[in-house]
């Protein structure tokens, strides 16, 4: 099913009600070429189904990855993705853009 | 997020009202702020003009940095016609996040068979706007498509009055002449006729019904993406 920003939201609040750890991740800054707008949304369980996405597929590993951190720890944290050869990161971005993403969780 | 705060954003939403969520980057704290009650907020001169353009983005604020999700009402797309290209229309508008109603008082065109699960409404459209179908706003898209002036003009007219963003409707260059003479005389201005867009649908040379309904959907994208842009990022 392809998910829409109503679906994704929905879903996290469905998700929680449901009693499931919920933690949900924004695109809150993106520079160069970004797959995904500013304000996108990718809600994650705590078993890693999600929903949404923050870019074109390159870094959704890592922020389910940093989502299930967040879920245990309930503090939320600000992650940068650059360029896929930067070092500095396990995952980047083929396109050359950068991307910052809020994750946190629902409470 | 509190799982309170998402609720609250979400049946914003529903109620067709649109919200700002306030994150403070620094420590995370949140707060949904809604259009009616943005004049009382102490970051209102920020908060406005985000309502209008409708896009999300980071902003500087007294207590640092903070997030701002922009979330307007998700977009109706109003057809008026229960045509060939309607039902063209119809499946591909959900994956758009486009919720559709479909107009036609013409009952043999109107049927559940041919519009499997689409919010169909079998009444003239001065009828339906006063009836089942929720009040046209800015959030709307209206396409007239059944080529018959004595229910498109109606539904262009409402659409025009609300101050739809997309207005659009099918038909040549001279049937549009005889339109815009009718509306001129109904007495809309120049400018508000302009807003039509007719011949409908981009210029994709679309043959097929399903072609030309996904060239009027990509107008409808192209309007809505129009929004004025705010500062640069």
């Amino acid at each position: 099913m392809l998910s829409t920003d109503t679906d994704i939201l929905t879903t996290a609040e469905a998700w929680r009600r449901g009693g499931r750890a919920v933690a949900l991740a924004t695109v809150i800054e993106t520079w160069g070429s970004a797959p995904r707008p500013v304000g996108s949304h990718l809600v994650v369980d705590g078993d890693g189904n999600f929903l949404g996405s923050v870019s074109g597929g390159c870094v959704e590993g890592d922020v389910i990855t940093e989502a299930a951190d967040v879920i245990e720890a309930g503090t939320p944290r600000v992650l940068e993705f650059g360029v896929a050869d930067e070092t500095a990161w396990r995952a980047g971005l083929s396109c050359g853009g950068r991307i910052r993403v809020f994750v946190e969780r629902i409470d | 997020m509190r799982a309170e705060i998402l609720e609250r954003l979400n049946a914003e939403r529903a109620a067709r009202r649109a919200a700002i969520l306030v994150t403070r980057i620094p420590d995370g704290h949140q707060r949904l702020v809604r259009e009616a009650e943005v004049d009382g907020d102490p970051l209102a001169d920020v908060l406005r003009p985000r309502f209008a353009s409708a896009r999300s983005g980071l902003v500087e604020t007294p207590e640092g940095q903070a997030f701002l999700t922009v979330q307007v009402p998700p977009v109706r797309l109003v057809v008026v016609g229960a045509v060939h290209i309607s039902q063209a229309m119809a499946t591909m508008a959900g994956a758009l996040d486009l919720a559709l109603t479909v107009i036609d008082p013409r009952t043999a065109f109107a049927t559940p068979e041919r519009f499997p699960g689409i919010d169909l409404v079998a009444e003239w459209p001065d009828a339906a706007f006063a009836g089942p179908v929720p009040p046209l706003d800015r959030y709307c898209a209206l396409a007239a498509l059944t080529h018959d002036p004595k229910i498109d003009d109606p539904a262009l007219a409402a659409a025009l009055r609300a101050g739809c963003f997309y207005v659009g409707a099918l038909g040549s260059r001279k049937t549009h002449a005889a339109r815009v003479a009718r509306l001129t005389q109904a007495g809309f201005g120049e400018a508000e006729i302009a807003r039509i867009h007719a011949p409908i649908g981009l210029p994709l040379g679309a043959v097929s019904p399903a072609e030309i309904g996904l060239a009027i959907l990509a107008e409808i994208i192209a309007e809505l993406r129009r929004a004025p842009k705010p500062e640069a990022a």
